[in-house]
């Protein structure tokens, strides 16, 4: 079975308190931002961490590379921005009803592409979200090239006015820390566990009597729905729900975004988030040149860094207290 | 003339899409061989694969706009060039990867895509470029009676099957691709009888991106070319290769004939579906055959 160099930070006697004190640096710089920092571009940020962290769910500790997931960012950005608009209902309806869409398209897609393995699981994923971008391209309540605009942010639970650029984000620090804080526990429990020792040896698990399937389509399942929820508060972030989010360049985004940050590292999707998003702010004036540069650094990360960011940091630490390597990097098979 | 009716669709039309089918079915074929030449040695999926067959069609039309080169020598010279560069990305970047998971090639590979398209769209744009090279012996059309034949047309299907059939007869009938299979089987056995493994890998990878950049130029007079040719095709493609399996060359053509005429097909039935129905079939055929209709189970 394929496997990604990846860290387990449990494992690592000490990190927790480390753990506890990076956490907590980061909630009071997450509090303070908006006063130093243009707020969308925070929240943008967020979004994106949310559903790089989502990604890596699968990636990072099943193994399953998707090469898809703009499907689910993409079709959940358009269910919320629908709902909320066309239809005139508020907020946490939108984003439940974006959420649960991109839940059923996990479980449809990812029960179809847990047939394969490895790189023919990339390619179904990629094949499934290209077939959804037609859909998208076709129906008619996307509005094809124009996409869903001005889509209203309204009142959360009817008194919080997301409208309030300050209120708004807030409101999404404290959903994407929910969701953060769900996937550490889904990757620190016993079903974690059991989808890490899916990674490293299918057949060894298949033999202790698990069912590997129902791991693999609950795990793309669960990140399929959170990549949704990430899609659906981008919705609202930007008011726009369009095409982009649903082209296969998005999935490939993410799929950077991971591996700069580091793949199957919990804080690492959440650096390669802002990374990424920050480095498309500075280069957006640059038009395609952006594309030549993320895929030069696509070229980079997998040549010579390919623990990704925080997967180096942990190494290093590792290495002054003087412990042995993990010995990813260059040993996957 | 008399006329078949055929569920009130004309003939004309009917045959028409069937050709259009066969064409589109050709370039899944050439570019799924491809795929699964380079797979079978190198273990990797070449994500830069419609990058490359961009960079074909692109080869042809530069060659004529700015040195006055024809379809001909274009037609030959074009895929030696880009299979040449196709061999620098082997020796640069590919072979440093062979030991590690198979995923980081597609990864690889996927980021060189972006770089080679990001480049051609900041100097040519995203409009496209027509190509009218196209020598006087393959212009104009045949009118066969239940429907007209262009004669690029034709001889786009033509080439295709001469392509194929000759990638087929060298690797399976012919002593150097003996060694091919070989040492897709096990190279280090191949490499212990005394071949140079290495190097054949890095000229399978060069002929494998050759046969991408030929098909790149068959296909530009007839799209235009543009940077994005490359992405829209290969996502199809990878659908065709899943649903053919990597196993066999002779999977990978039929299969790619196969999914252009039934894209053909649902152009003239149910031109809505055209986009997906290809995508439709692989689902179908993961359901019933995981493998992929000529794979061994994976």
């Amino acid at each position: 079975m394929s496997t990604m160099n990846v860290e387990t930070p449990a494992a690592i006697p000490g990190t927790s308190n480390l753990m506890k004190l990076s956490l907590a640096a980061l909630l009071v710089l997450a509090l303070v931002a908006p006063f130093g920092l243009y707020p969308i571009f925070l929240m943008k940020a967020l979004c994106f961490a949310l559903f790089a962290a989502a990604f890596n769910l699968l990636l990072g500790y099943g193994g399953l590379l998707s090469f898809g997931h703009a499907a689910f960012f993409g079709w959940a950005a358009y269910i919320t921005a629908h709902v909320v608009k066309v239809w005139g209902w508020p907020p946490e309806v939108g984003l439940a009803a974006g959420t649960a869409v991109a839940a059923v398209m996990g479980v449809v897609i990812g029960w179809l592409a847990i047939r394969r393995q490895g790189i023919y699981f990339a390619m179904v994923t990629l094949a499934l979200a290209q077939m959804v971008y037609f859909v998208a391209l076709e129906v008619k309540f996307t509005h094809g090239e124009d996409g869903i605009q001005a889509v209203p942010r309204g009142k959360f639970l009817g008194f919080l006015d997301l409208a309030d650029t300050n209120t708004m984000y807030y409101f999404v620090l404290a959903i994407c820390g929910l969701a953060f804080w769900l996937i550490y526990r889904t990757i620190h429990s016993p079903f974690g566990q059991v989808l890490k020792a899916i990674r490293e040896n299918e057949p060894r698990a298949i033999s202790l009597g698990y069912r590997v399937e129902h791991y693999k389509l609950l795990a793309f399942t669960l990140s399929a729905a959170l990549a949704g929820l990430a899609g659906s508060l981008k919705a609202l972030v930007f008011q726009l729900a369009s095409l982009t989010d649903v082209d296969w360049r998005m999935s490939g985004q993410v799929v950077l975004m991971t591996l700069v940050g580091g793949v199957g590292t919990v804080f690492g999707p959440v650096v390669g988030a802002f990374i990424l998003v920050t480095m498309e702010n500075y280069l957006a004036q640059f038009g395609s040149w952006v594309t030549v540069i993320q895929g030069f650094i696509f070229v980079v990360c997998v040549l010579t860094f390919r623990k990704g960011i925080v997967g180096e940091i942990a190494e290093l630490i590792r290495r002054a207290r003087g412990e042995k390597s993990s010995g990813g990097g260059g040993g996957g098979h | 003339m008399y006329v078949i009716p055929l569920l009130g669709i004309p003939p004309q039309v009917l045959f028409g899409q069937l050709l259009l089918g066969l064409i589109n079915g050709a370039f899944y074929a050439m570019l799924s061989l491809g795929l699964a030449v380079i797979f079978g040695l190198l273990n990797i999926i070449n994500f830069a694969h419609g990058a490359l067959y961009m960079m074909g069609a692109f080869g042809a039309w530069l060659m004529l706009e700015y040195l006055g080169i024809g379809y001909w020598p274009a037609l030959i010279l074009s895929p030696i060039a880009v299979g040449a560069f196709g061999v620098l990305l082997e020796k640069a970047f590919l072979h440093r990867i062979y030991k590690l998971d198979h995923l980081y090639g597609l990864l690889l590979t996927f980021g060189l895509a972006l770089i080679i398209e990001g480049l051609f769209r900041n100097y040519y744009g995203v409009s496209g470029q027509a190509y009218d090279a196209v020598p006087d012996m393959l212009k104009g059309g045949y009118n066969l009676g239940f429907m007209f034949l262009p004669v690029y047309r034709g001889w786009v299907v033509v080439a295709s099957l001469i392509i194929c059939f000759g990638t087929w007869f060298a690797i399976e009938r012919t002593k150097l691709g003996s060694y091919l299979r070989a040492a897709t089987e096990n190279p280090k056995l191949v490499q212990a009888f005394g071949i140079n493994v290495p190097r054949m890998i890095t000229l399978t990878y060069g002929f494998g991106v050759a046969l991408a950049a030929m098909a790149g130029v068959l296909a530009a007079p007839i799209y235009h070319v543009s940077p994005l040719m490359g992405s829209d095709i290969i996502i199809v493609v990878f659908a065709v290769v899943v649903i053919g399996g990597m196993g066999s060359i002779v999977g990978a053509v039929v299969s790619g004939f196969g999914l252009g005429l039934i894209e053909g097909m649902t152009k003239v039935f149910y031109p809505e579906a055209s986009n997906t129905v290809i995508f439709v079939v692989m689902a179908i055929v993961l359901l019933v055959k995981p493998a992929g209709l000529f794979g061994k189970s994976a």
